[in-house]
């Protein structure tokens, strides 16, 4: 069997550390971990889109559309985007959370309610204000391990292999607040 | 041994690592970038960042005809740049190992092309080949090596952007040590062009040779499929993952090396099953040379697109008949969401000068500052390749468009900016040259180069004089001004199309993303909305922190009141182009201190 995960956001919102941080948990329990993301150019603000299978044996990086059991999506325009990629009754995490992107043509504005659109299609939506309880905690950027949290909840992951690598993975002075924006990650969804 | 997550780039580094490779080198080109980087974290490994591609070449080269294993890489169009010492290299084979990475980049996800560098390999006489995993990047690299001395010949190892970029566990093997190979000085081998017509003949039997080898070379073999089918598939690289994913039955001939070809092996392949779906990215590269054998029983290119990237989906689409789902933007308004200069980026304020001044035309190049031909600036005019713009403005001049100016990168002007210059000045040109000088090489991530005074490593090194180079070459007019200082560089730009001759204006702020603008204290600005006369100009500025504000004013009774503006404090990062744009000077910092105006 393999998981498979699609993490949808904006360019500097940590959706790269999040993914890096499921790869390696999935890693560590033993499982063949896969996890690609389009990372070009190096300005920020641009829709990033990173794909995580693990399972016995994957092939290949990229999920297919209407593969993806868990969605991850940082940005609630970005949610709507890439929505497509999950599978039938898949799970979509999202962040209440707006950005506004640059707009080139002015026609397609930013939709009105991505999330009730959502709750339209045959997903199970979960909705939860990371970036709010993460700047109510002391730091915006701790939202994507705040987002990750709330994915655990979907996932075969036992607690102490998060633990161990959150503990690895992330600077000794940001270790706190990341361990705390997790947990209160976790609680915030309901299965 | 131990195991380790890595991209595809990393772990072409460790396998680089692994092989005993002495020196390494390249110029930055998403999606090869952190190959490089990452080697410069292994001492053993002399690494360094080269002014450009074949530069980098060269020196790989001299350093494995010298005796030691060099390694360089490039992003795909990067081996245009060093496609002249490709293609003369196999005429004399080299002495120790050889390898050239290519980075491709189906889908054009950062790049200008989608050029399929297999044909490189065929045109050049190189053989070449196809990691589809993290592992595999770490075993071909040495298995690259291991051919390029057995053959005496450079060999090229080819990923695509998915491998570049996707993580997988990698297991670690330990460094071969390689003595050091005398050279031998034999003027009959490496002083090819006298005696390329006795190199030539003896390149066709090396062929020959490997085409033999590849029949027998372990990484071109048969997966076994569940079976039930009676058709088998053809392919190579990170395709073989997708179309295993989505074809669990067939038996697949898994290409490693994809030039010279296991001749005999394909057609018993072909022979085996009704059909044989030849799967590739990109163009026809297997396909063609097949058809030339003579196969009937094959599809390729009717099935698969050569355009944009060959992702599962389409695949299981043709194989399967399913129907991916599209996505919702049918249903529901979805903009798009490009990337963007940064907050507080110094190429806004360059844009925001050119704009100031009418009637020009600007050729652009390669960097983050192609973005200023998208809105909100449109500034630029045309962009193509690295180092393009000086001599596509010349150009235009010769073409009677004088009011041409031609903006580039510090980085590209470096890479291949020097020559169209001195070009323009032996030709007696009047070419007005921007050089937005950022400090780093941005959009590959900040690499350093031969003109930040600081190697790979960050450790002091000489910085390239952009003044005294232009003024060597006979440029006459150089001008510095400041990136945030629009009616600095408006100035400066107007006078140098006034100049008589070719103008070289250095429009200096460094990229917000280096570490130590990074590290520096941000203090926000804000409007005096009581001050604002809604003119709209740091409007033009295109920052994203400036927004129209719900407060309008007006000039007089006959004009219609605008919006005024106001600045979101927790993005803005005070770089004061706004405030040195904004004509009541009500732009201030939030602390009330002076911002030197």
């Amino acid at each position: 069997m393999t998981h498979n995960l699609v993490f949808a956001g904006v360019g500097g919102q940590g959706v790269v550390l999040a993914s890096e941080v499921l790869a390696l948990v999935a890693a560590a329990e033993g499982y063949e971990v896969k996890q690609g993301e389009v990372h070009g150019a190096a300005q920020r603000g641009g829709a990033v889109i990173s794909h995580i299978r693990f399972g016995d044996r994957v092939y290949s990086p990229l999920n297919l559309r209407g593969q993806a059991d868990v969605m991850l999506a940082f940005e609630k325009l970005e949610a709507v985007r890439n929505a497509h990629y999950l599978k039938e009754g898949g799970v979509i995490i999202i962040n209440d959370y707006r950005i506004e992107p640059t707009y080139l043509n002015t026609s397609v504005k930013y939709p009105d309610d991505p999330i009730g659109f959502l709750k339209t299609k045959p997903y199970q939506v979960k909705v939860l204000k990371a970036t709010e309880a993460a700047r109510a905690i002391g730091n915006e950027r701790v939202a994507s391990l705040m987002m990750l949290g709330a994915a655990s909840r979907f996932l075969p992951l036992r607690a102490e292999t998060w633990d161990k690598v959150l503990r690895e993975r992330i600077p000794a002075r940001f270790l706190q607040l990341n361990q705390q924006a997790f947990e209160q990650g976790q609680q915030a969804v309901a299965l | 041994m131990a195991k380790q997550l890595m991209s595809g780039d990393q772990a072409i580094a460790r396998g680089v690592w692994e092989a005993g490779v002495m020196f390494a080198t390249s110029y930055p080109g998403t999606p090869a970038t952190e190959i490089l980087e990452s080697l410069s974290h292994y001492p053993e490994v002399q690494a360094q960042w080269a002014v450009n591609e074949k530069v980098a070449f060269d020196e790989a080269m001299g350093a494995a005809i010298a005796g030691v294993r060099a390694f360089v890489s490039v992003k795909h169009v990067g081996l245009n740049v060093a496609a002249d010492s490709f293609m003369v290299f196999p005429y004399a084979g080299t002495n120790a190992g050889f390898v050239v990475l290519t980075a491709d980049d189906p889908g054009t996800h950062s790049s200008q092309n989608e050029q399929d560098n297999r044909y490189f390999a065929k045109f050049g006489k190189v053989p070449l080949l196809e990691p589809s995993d993290t592992q595999e990047a770490k075993e071909y690299v040495k298995l690259a090596f291991q051919v390029s001395e057995q053959f005496e010949t450079p060999t090229m190892l080819r990923i695509t952007m998915r491998l570049a970029h996707t993580k997988g566990m990698v297991e670690l093997g330990e460094r071969v040590t390689a003595a050091k190979k005398p050279f031998v000085k034999d003027n009959i081998k490496w002083v090819v062009p006298p005696f390329a017509k006795l190199h030539r003949a003896p390149l066709e039997s090396k062929m020959r040779a490997i085409e033999q080898y590849a029949e027998t070379f372990p990484e071109n073999r048969i997966e076994k499929g569940t079976g039930g089918v009676d058709y088998g598939v053809i392919t190579s690289g990170v395709i073989f993952q997708y179309a295993r994913e989505v074809l669990p039955e067939p038996d697949f001939f898994k290409l490693g090396m994809t030039f010279p070809l296991p001749k005999q092996r394909i057609l018993d392949f072909c022979q085996a099953y009704k059909k044989v779906y030849v799967i590739e990215e990109g163009e026809p590269f297997l396909e063609e040379q097949m058809r030339y054998w003579g196969v009937q029983n094959i599809v390729g290119k009717e099935l698969f697109t050569n355009v944009g990237e060959l992702l599962p989906e389409l695949i299981a689409e043709q194989m399967r008949g399913t129907k991916a789902p599209g996505d919702y933007s049918k249903e529901i308004s979805i903009p798009a969401r490009p990337p963007m200069l940064c907050i507080g980026c110094p190429h806004r304020g360059t844009f925001t000068s050119l704009n100031r001044i009418p009637g020009i035309t600007v050729t652009g190049d390669i960097g983050c500052y192609t973005l200023g031909g998208l809105p909100p600036y449109n500034t630029m005019n045309t962009s193509f390749e690295m180092g393009g713009s000086i001599a596509h403005a010349f150009g235009f001049e010769r073409a009677g468009e004088p009011k041409t100016i031609a903006i580039i990168g510090d980085s590209t002007f470096l890479h291949s900016g020097i020559a169209p210059l001195m070009d323009a000045v032996y030709n007696r040109g009047k070419t007005t040259v921007v050089i937005v000088d950022n400090r780093t090489t941005g959009m590959t991530g900040q690499e350093n180069h031969a003109g930040t005074g600081k190697d790979i490593h960050g450790n002091p090194a000489k910085k390239i004089d952009y003044e005294a180079l232009c003024r060597a070459m006979g440029v006459e007019f150089v001008r510095h001004a400041n990136a945030y200082r629009p009616k600095e560089v408006e100035a400066a730009v107007r006078q140098a199309l006034k100049f008589d001759g070719p103008a070289v204006v250095i429009s200096e702020g460094p990229c917000v993303l280096t570490p130590e603008e990074k590290a520096k204290p941000k203090v926000a600005f804000t409007v005096v909305a009581e001050e604002c006369i809604a003119c709209g100009l740091c409007f033009h500025t295109g920052c994203p922190a400036i927004l129209e504000s719900q407060e309008t004013y007006r000039a007089s009774e006959h004009q219609k009141a605008k919006p005024k503006a106001i600045i979101d404090p927790i993005i803005c990062v005070g770089c004061t182009l706004c405030a040195a744009v904004c004509p009541p000077e009500c732009i201030v910092r939030v602390d009330g201190q002076p911002w030197g105006a």
